[in-house]
């Protein structure tokens, strides 16, 4: 996945409240999450499909509603990409520990 | 299918590989503990057959059956916790897995609902399974995971 439109699709305000109405409450119509924005439903529909594309948002077809639900899994890989590697000398330093520790058939 | 009410969540990722690749992936004890906190499943991957996840040490955390069997296609299991109590109670969640190719990659969907509102289950492997998926990506393109598990 290409993290460049993660981070453009994050850029947005208007964007980011979407994805805070969709972690408050998963599986939103379109109807639904345009309720008590100051946006037209055209507006909101155009933000929508640009975090569809980032793969920030997925989407389910429930009869003939499509539902939309929170994606998290490109920000934690970012989120890996970027700051798990500041981690990585404790977490060795733990399991060594823990090798130590429990034996080598512990791993 | 689904109530309203029910607690779902839809994660998705694609990972640059073939869907028979990312099906044993998914399915092979040796492959599954490398990124899965060094769980694994049994089952004899049969339509029926009885499911269990299995910690490290032996223990069941959960239990189930599968569904449906589609190789290299979809899986869905029915899937109950087994050691924490208060997620127990819940009953049985149904879980999805659908594996799609999408250019050079495979689109791996996991859907999992539970038929309750504010479902603790739901939340507690909602919150497992990016990390699942990132280091199932990382193995599968690089070879390697991130998280040591």
């Amino acid at each position: 996945m290409d993290q460049g439109a993660v981070f453009r699709a994050l850029a947005d305000a208007s964007r980011r409240r979407l994805l805070d109405r969709l972690l408050a409450k998963n599986g939103q119509t379109l109807g639904e999450l345009c309720q008590g924005l100051d946006m037209t439903r055209q507006a909101v529909a155009k933000h929508v499909s640009i975090l569809e594309q980032a793969n920030l948002v997925s989407w389910q077809r429930h009869g003939r509603e499509k539902l939309h639900f929170i994606n998290p899994v490109p920000i934690h890989e970012i989120a890996e990409r970027w700051i798990r590697k500041f981690e990585r000398p404790r977490l060795s330093a733990l399991s060594q520990l823990k090798k130590r520790l429990e034996g080598e058939d512990h791993d | 299918m689904t109530s309203p009410a029910a607690s779902t969540f839809v994660y998705v990722t694609f990972i640059r590989t073939t869907p028979d690749r990312l099906w044993s992936a998914l399915t092979r004890p040796d492959f599954t503990k490398q990124y899965w906190f060094g769980m694994h499943q049994e089952t004899e991957w049969k339509v029926g057959s009885p499911w269990r996840l299995v910690f490290p040490d032996g223990r069941t955390a959960d239990t189930g059956e599968i569904v449906e069997l589609d190789p290299p296609k979809r899986l869905v299991l029915r899937w109950r916790n087994e050691f924490k109590p208060e997620l127990k109670s819940e009953g049985h969640s149904r879980c999805t897995v659908e594996l799609e190719p999408v250019g050079g990659a495979v689109k791996l969907t996991i859907t999992h609902v539970m038929d309750r509102a504010e479902s603790k289950f739901i939340e507690k492997v909602s919150g497992g399974w990016p990390r699942i998926l990132s280091n199932l990506k990382s193995l599968l393109e690089t070879g390697k995971t991130i998280l040591d598990v």
